[in-house]
């Protein structure tokens, strides 16, 4: 968990065309680069599974911004914010995604854990530029399909108290369902260790996942 | 959120009649004023806590005078009143009241919460505000049905007159009920009879918690608003000499950066660009009187301090001639640390002052306190202030002190906008209002028989700590004293307040007796409680539950402990292995009628997480003045790895309720700290276990 963020760090030292670039290769389809005036340049991928479009604007020169596609809960984005902002603020403070919850910044307390491409990630030191053009799931993501699962699960085994770090309780052990459908407890553990909750509502977080795993009709 | 029905109560509480269609009633919570709970009173002779309200559209509104942390209360309250008014509780819509003196609790003075009071104080006023209600709605469909109300009934929110089969929705029959005269006299439903109260039920929060939906402090977003945070001198008491905001003002989107009584705080638009401004922020900071100030310098003080007499906290018999012709003396010095809150949401205010007015959200269990801070900061008489209570990412106690509300309000009054302020998370850490440290020396005096003879005890702290000591057992000669010396770190409640740390002193002290006399931890507790039934109770039902000595045949080590405080009796038994891993937590609560034993068992769960949290890691360290830990890394919690099995039962009880939230965590410590004794035959007198472990 702690490694997810560093690299995410890592990540936001590298110049951005290349970041870039290693983005499109990774998704490695079709990548066609214009130069359209100065140093503007128009890139733009088509997932193959989606038919979808991406479009990036990058500029080298002073001033403007370029423009950063995130997908988030299915919902293109086009953002020209600094690309050093950490993915927690796009989420809370730009669009108004608030159901991420923060506590430590330094991504020790797992609170703002989202999925990134699937991976869980510490929202609070994943900057913006690390995720440029990958899907992004919050937990407003996660609720907006009807009972899900791991929703339900929780709700079964009567999970929250307070409730402030259970979204990111909640997407921690989603990328472990899908890593690991019928996660053990030693799973369980060295992964949900990462996700602090000062209520101890750790024993049900416990029954919860297994719950979710065992759970039919299961899925994300 | 409430704002449409506090607008309605107030217009109730001018005119006295019921407004908006529906059926309004007011819950008096405090015994001293209408015991009854009567709806539409005039205002003059009536100050109540809490509002039920059943409108035309047959919605059920509960508005409250407490705030909700986790604790489970606002459900709680929900099931007392779908029990009298024979509804579904998944219909009752809970709203957290605003700050006005109406909601003051006469008892307390204050509107608050904390002392585990929420349900025990709620009991019987709101459950005879909804039978009240229950009462003038079937009168009313009697009325106009012509019949007997008596030959009518109450069933799922609707009245019935089985006869003719008649039955009308209370949203019906609400605007009649209101024009009714309240029943004088309201019959409460007999126990055999309850159908909500008892069973456990899921919070109704829930849902929202886990979508995301659920809005807490941090949350809350105004047109307009401007974020804020504040660079604090590490050292309490420690003062600004000067600061240099040029490179931070050159950020995008910080609009301010500016003195204030607690640092320099840097407001912007928006966090990132408050926290890059944050980190270019340069203060010099003067220590301040407390700049000696050390945790070792504090333990010495307080080590000094008990050898002295302090002020007699309890007292029966002659404990000195007791100890002088005793055969044998047992003496021991038990130590425990300041502790930090943590809650996970972190310290926050939102605030909008205005000419004459002010405006403040927050996540606060000290809703008066709050109003007070911000009226003091805004300049404003506190009638002037409106206090909108969000849900809490974690109290502990932490949210009865609001610093914070000040700080937003001075902000907002300055920059003249909606400022929603954050703490740092080292801030929370560093500045913090955390549960006192204490000194205790004891001695102690068996007879030839293993008998307890005497028990003197001396503790010295700071006033807070010298509270919550509860000795239930029967020995002849006792004296308790306090020795009140505070070192200057600030202090607040931390759940349990001196429970927390006392509990660990008496029952690990109580435990060395037993080994002195060579008799078990449980028997010898058991002998001396004999005039103390519901200790002997939890005692006895943890016991039961764990194995208690059967667990030795499986290589297992175990602990016990009991306490009491907030109206109800907690016992713990721990078991642990050969490596000291902690294995389970078995847990009995007598907390009188369980309204949801659901929330009992979340809170025995919780209390038992954080009681060990405590009892094994966590421990502020004091250098220079200042708090030397900074984030999680220096002050870990426990995580899930390290969370071991935990049991919870409860008493079978036809009491009142008692607390809940607090009376889990007393004998977590103690019991672990006894079963570490059993186990390797080391008596650890200082907190955390951890740290004497080595």
């Amino acid at each position: 968990m702690q490694a997810s963020g560093q690299d995410a760090q890592r990540t936001s030292e590298r110049p951005a065309f290349m970041e870039l670039a290693q983005s499109f290769v990774r998704r490695a389809i079709a990548v066609c680069t214009t130069t359209v005036h100065g140093a503007v340049c128009w890139c733009g991928t088509v997932e193959p599974s989606e038919g979808r479009l991406y479009l990036h604007w990058a500029r080298s020169g002073q001033g403007e911004r370029r423009v950063i596609a995130v997908r988030i809960n299915g919902t293109d984005h086009q953002l020209r914010d600094d690309p050093a902002t950490p993915l927690l603020w796009i989420l809370r403070d730009r669009l108004e995604l608030r159901g991420t919850k923060f506590n430590c910044l330094s991504g020790q307390c797992g609170v703002c854990t989202v999925l990134v491409a699937g991976q869980p990630v510490r929202a609070c030191v994943t900057p913006l530029s690390s995720v440029a053009g990958q899907d992004v799931l919050t937990i407003e993501g996660l609720a907006s399909s009807d009972g899900h699962p791991l929703l339900r699960a929780w709700l079964a085994e009567r999970v929250p108290q307070c409730g402030y770090c259970q979204p990111g309780q909640i997407m921690t052990a989603l990328a472990l369902l899908q890593r690991s459908p019928r996660p053990s407890d030693a799973e369980i553990d060295a992964t949900m260790s990462g996700v602090l909750c000062r209520c101890g509502t750790y024993q049900r977080i416990r029954r919860a996942i297994h719950r979710a795993a065992n759970a039919p009709g299961k899925g994300s | 959120m409430a704002s449409d029905f506090d607008a309605a109560r107030r217009r109730l509480l001018k005119t006295g009649v019921a407004v908006g269609g529906g059926l309004l009633v007011g819950v008096a919570m405090s015994a001293r004023s209408n015991p009854a709970g009567h709806a539409a009173m005039a205002a003059d002779t009536f100050a109540p806590d809490a509002w039920l309200r059943i409108g035309a559209d047959d919605r059920i509104e509960l508005l409250i005078d407490r705030s909700e942390m986790g604790q489970g209360t606002l459900t709680g309250l929900a099931m007392l009143v779908a029990e009298e008014l024979e509804v579904d509780v998944n219909t009752i819509e809970t709203r957290f009241a605003p700050a006005a003196p109406e909601y003051v609790n006469p008892l307390s003075g204050t509107q608050s919460t904390g002392g585990s009071t929420g349900i025990r104080a709620a009991w019987e006023p709101l459950r005879r505000a909804a039978a009240s209600a229950r009462g003038m709605l079937i009168a009313a469909a009697a009325q106009r049905w012509g019949v007997a109300p008596q030959t009518c009934r109450a069933q799922r929110g609707s009245v019935r007159h089985d006869a003719t089969g008649r039955q009308a929705r209370y949203g019906e029959l609400a605007s009649l009920a209101a024009t009714l005269r309240p029943p004088g006299e309201v019959r409460l439903k007999a126990r055999e009879d309850f159908a909500v109260i008892g069973k456990p039920t899921p919070c109704l929060d829930a849902p929202a918690k886990v979508s995301g939906r659920a809005l807490y402090g941090v949350d809350v977003a105004l047109p307009g608003m401007l974020v804020a945070t504040i660079v604090r001198c590490p050292a309490f008491g420690g003062r600004l000499q000067s600061f240099s905001a040029e490179a931070a003002r050159k950020v995008p989107g910080v609009r301010a950066v500016l003195e204030v009584p607690s640092g320099v705080a840097i407001v912007g638009d928006d966090n990132w660009s408050v926290l890059r401004g944050r980190e270019l922020v340069q203060a010099q900071w003067s220590p301040g009187p407390n700049s000696e100030l050390s945790s070792a310098a504090i333990s010495a003080a307080l080590g000094r301090a008990v050898d002295g007499p302090g002020e007699v906290l309890a007292q029966r018999g002659e404990v000195d001639t007791a100890l002088s012709d005793a055969t044998q003396v047992i003496e021991a010095d038990y130590e425990t640390p300041y502790l930090a809150h943590l809650p996970m949401e972190p310290m926050n205010c939102t605030a909008h002052v205005q000419a004459n007015r002010c405006e403040v959200w927050v996540p606060t269990q000290a809703q008066t306190r709050a109003q007070q801070e911000a009226a003091q900061a805004a300049g404003l008489p506190q009638r002037a202030v409106t206090v909108n209570t969000t849900f809490i990412g974690g109290g502990f106690g932490r949210r009865l002190t609001n610093d914070y509300v000040g700080e937003a309000v001075r902000l907002s009054k300055a920059v003249k906008a909606p400022v929603q302020l954050v703490w740092s998370f080292a801030d929370g850490l560093q500045h913090d209002h955390y549960r006192p440290t204490n000194y205790t020396r004891l001695r102690a005096a068996l007879d030839d028989k293993g008998r307890v003879r005497a028990w003197q005890q001396r503790v010295a702290g700071p006033r807070r700590a010298l509270g919550g000591i509860d000795i239930p057992y029967a020995i002849p000669h006792l004296r308790v004293e306090g020795v009140n010396r505070d070192p200057g770190v600030p202090t607040g409640p931390w759940r349990s307040v001196g429970a927390s740390q006392n509990a660990f002193v008496v029952e690990s002290f109580i435990d060395e007796l037993a080994h002195a006399a060579g008799r078990d931890p449980l028997a010898f507790r058991l002998q001396l409680l004999n005039q103390a039934p519901r200790h002997r109770g939890v005692l006895e039902l943890a016991a039961h539950k764990a194995g208690w000595n059967a667990a030795r045949s499986t290589g297992g080590y175990q602990g016990i402990a009991v306490y009491y405080c907030y109206a109800s009796w907690a016992a713990t038994v721990i078991d642990v292995d050969r490596d000291l891993a902690v294995r389970r937590v078995v847990t009995a609560i007598d907390c009188g009628t369980a309204v949801n034993p659901e929330t009992v068992a979340a809170q025995l769960e919780g209390a038992a997480v954080m009681g060990l949290s405590a009892a094994l890691k966590e421990s502020i360290q004091i250098r220079g003045g200042a708090v030397v830990q900074t984030s999680f890394a220096d002050y870990p919690l426990l995580t899930l790895a390290e969370m071991p099995q935990v049991e919870t039962h409860i008493v079978p009880s036809e009491a009142p309720p008692g607390g809940v939230g607090e009376p889990g965590l007393p004998p977590v410590a103690p019991a672990l700290a006894n079963a570490i004794f059993a186990a390797t035959g080391r008596r650890l007198r200082r907190l955390p276990l951890r740290q004497a472990l080595g």
